[in-house]
């Protein structure tokens, strides 16, 4: 059972209001030829619309296979994952994923890149240059609207990425350690530009780290994985408004959360 | 103890331009030093090994000659509806067998037995079928490359990262639009190269179908120069045969570049 720590969520639970994406007991094995390996054992989460959670976890404990699962990208060994009430049975353009790995298409532009998503859906080409600009200045890579992806640096091709992601209006958008590749300062911009896009869209984000500052920062709530196999231990809820500055991290509260969770991912 | 990174032995390292064609005329005076040295010190015979200057003579004679073009005419001719064959059936079958298992079941194992069939092998049932006109070398070619290239361009499909397929799926791609728009530009720079591989496989085939079943083209004008012992000629005949497969893999390499711009080692 995992253990719950209950702060007051800035979301306010109604009984009455479905959870927006609901996981239950999901489990999956991979076979391999000679062997089975449990990568995700027994998950439960629900999410509400519009919350913002994330999951820390050691590598290898399976954050992946899990967010792969909510994107319909893999099929759950057991239980299920429903989204809008309705179970996932494949990936949709309404799950978008930014990966841990650098997914640009070498072959297409960053302006092209991000529209690829948009054009899958014929919206006219007017309207997908405007967002596609909005993406580029966000992303701060105007400049660069015309280059193929070799010539980005990793972190300027993982900026593209989640323009890609963004451009495409998800209700749900999953991100896979997204800014692992970033310096501090971009990252920091990064995270900003991801609570605007949260406040002012009403995406329901699940975001994957390493770093746990960043974890609590951009989250309401906080889930901490274990390996072996992988399972959750523990939630916490992140007790500041979602309207937040960097100044938070000097709070009291949030260094205290954030000694207990690396507290429990030392052991 | 540090190892300095100058020099022109480091591995992987560019070197200037001009170590490199040094070092390519090298090779090439190398092998003309060699041969001089057979041919007019009389190490050889001249009736086995002509001397540079009497090739050289008899390249210039012979490109004057209208009969020479007209051979070069037809082997291009058979050449290139060979290789246009086996690349219109060739291509869309390996695009299968790397892109659904089942299609590879269905073509690769058959085309991995009869690729081990030589197709040199082929050549008396081709005469016993077709006689010795056109479609005879056609066949030859089309025999010799076609297998391979169902097998190498299922193998440019299988390269294309997981990843980037995953990305489009959650980007809102339909399974054929995945093919149309991920997998088929993904491949076209190693395609590019498979194709220009397999064309260098066409020459030596034409050359064999020429030596044995044909009354024209480069190959027969070989096998002419044999029976009169004019090795001059054989030679002359190599060489151009050499220079045509040259320009025609030079051809291949600068429209990689030039229309894959993004690929790596584009320009
Ligand atoms: N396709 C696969 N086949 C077999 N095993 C797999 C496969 N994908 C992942 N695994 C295994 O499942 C486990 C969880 O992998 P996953 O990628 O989900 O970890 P993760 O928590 O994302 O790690 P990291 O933080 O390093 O990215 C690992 O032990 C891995 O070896
Ligand atoms: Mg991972």
């Amino acid at each position: 059972m995992a253990l719950v720590l209950s702060y007051d969520s800035p979301v306010k639970r109604n009984a009455y209001v479905p959870p927006k994406i609901i996981i239950r007991e999901v489990s999956k094995v991979y076979k391999t030829k000679d062997k089975e390996f449990m990568a995700v054992e027994g998950v439960s989460m629900e999410i509400m619309e519009n919350e913002f959670v994330s999951v820390v976890g050691p590598s290898g404990c399976g954050k992946s296979t899990l967010l792969r699962m909510i994107a319909g990208l893999e099929e759950t060994t057991e239980g299920k994952i429903w989204v809008d009430g309705k179970e996932v049975r494949g990936p949709s353009a309404e799950r978008g994923m930014v990966f841990q790995s650098y997914t640009l298409f070498p072959w297409l532009t960053v302006a092209d890149n991000i529209a690829f998503g948009l054009k899958l859906k014929g919206i006219p080409a007017a309207k997908i240059k405007e967002i596609v600009d909005k993406y580029l200045q966000l992303i701060d890579l105007a400049n660069f609207a015309y280059s193929y992806p070799r010539e980005l640096s990793g972190g300027m091709k993982q900026r593209v990425a989640i323009a890609r992601a963004l451009a495409n209006s998800p209700s749900v958008l999953l991100m896979d350690e997204p800014f692992g590749a970033l310096d501090m300062q971009t990252k920091a911009s990064m995270q900003e530009m991801l609570l605007d896009i949260w406040r002012k869209e009403r995406t329901t984000i699940i975001f994957i780290t390493h770093d746990i500052e960043e974890a609590i920062f951009l989250a309401q709530r906080v889930y901490v994985m274990k390996g072996r196999p992988g399972s959750i231990q523990a939630i916490f809820e992140v007790p500041f408004p979602a309207q937040r500055s960097g100044d938070v991290k000097d709070v009291e509260s949030f260094i205290l959360l954030k000694k207990k969770i690396t507290a429990m991912l030392k052991n | 103890m540090d190892r300095p990174m100058g020099g022109i032995l480091q591995i992987r390292k560019e070197v200037d331009r001009s170590w490199y064609i040094s070092g390519a005329l090298f090779s090439f005076f190398a092998i003309l030093f060699i041969w001089g040295l057979l041919s007019y010190g009389e190490v050889v015979s001249h009736v086995f090994l002509p001397t540079p200057a009497v090739v050289i003579r008899e390249f210039f004679k012979q490109i004057m000659d209208p009969i020479l073009w007209s051979n070069i005419g037809i082997s291009v001719y058979r050449i290139t509806m060979g290789f246009l064959l086996a690349a219109a059936i060739g291509i869309p079958l390996g695009i299968l067998a790397g892109t659904f298992k089942l299609a590879e079941a269905v073509i690769q194992p058959l085309t991995e037995f009869v690729r081990y069939m030589p197709a040199t092998a082929f050549i008396p049932l081709i005469m016993v079928w077709t006689g010795i006109g056109e479609l005879a070398k056609i066949m030859v070619i089309f025999i010799g490359t076609f297998f391979q290239m169902v097998l190498m361009v299922a193998d440019d499909i299988r390269t294309v990262p997981q990843d980037l397929l995953s990305a489009s799926y959650t980007l809102g791609a339909t399974r054929s639009q995945v093919i149309t728009r991920v997998l088929l530009p993904a491949i076209m720079p190693n395609l590019m190269d498979t194709l220009r591989m397999m064309i260098g496989w066409a020459w030596t085939y034409l050359v064999v179908a020429e030596l044995v079943a044909s009354n024209n083209g480069l190959g027969y004008m070989i096998l002419k120069a044999q029976r009169f012992l004019k090795t001059d000629v054989i030679f002359v005949g190599i060489l151009v045969i050499g220079i045509l497969g040259l320009v025609t893999d030079r051809l291949f390499y600068a429209a990689n570049r030039r229309f894959f711009p993004w690929a790596e080692g584009g320009s």
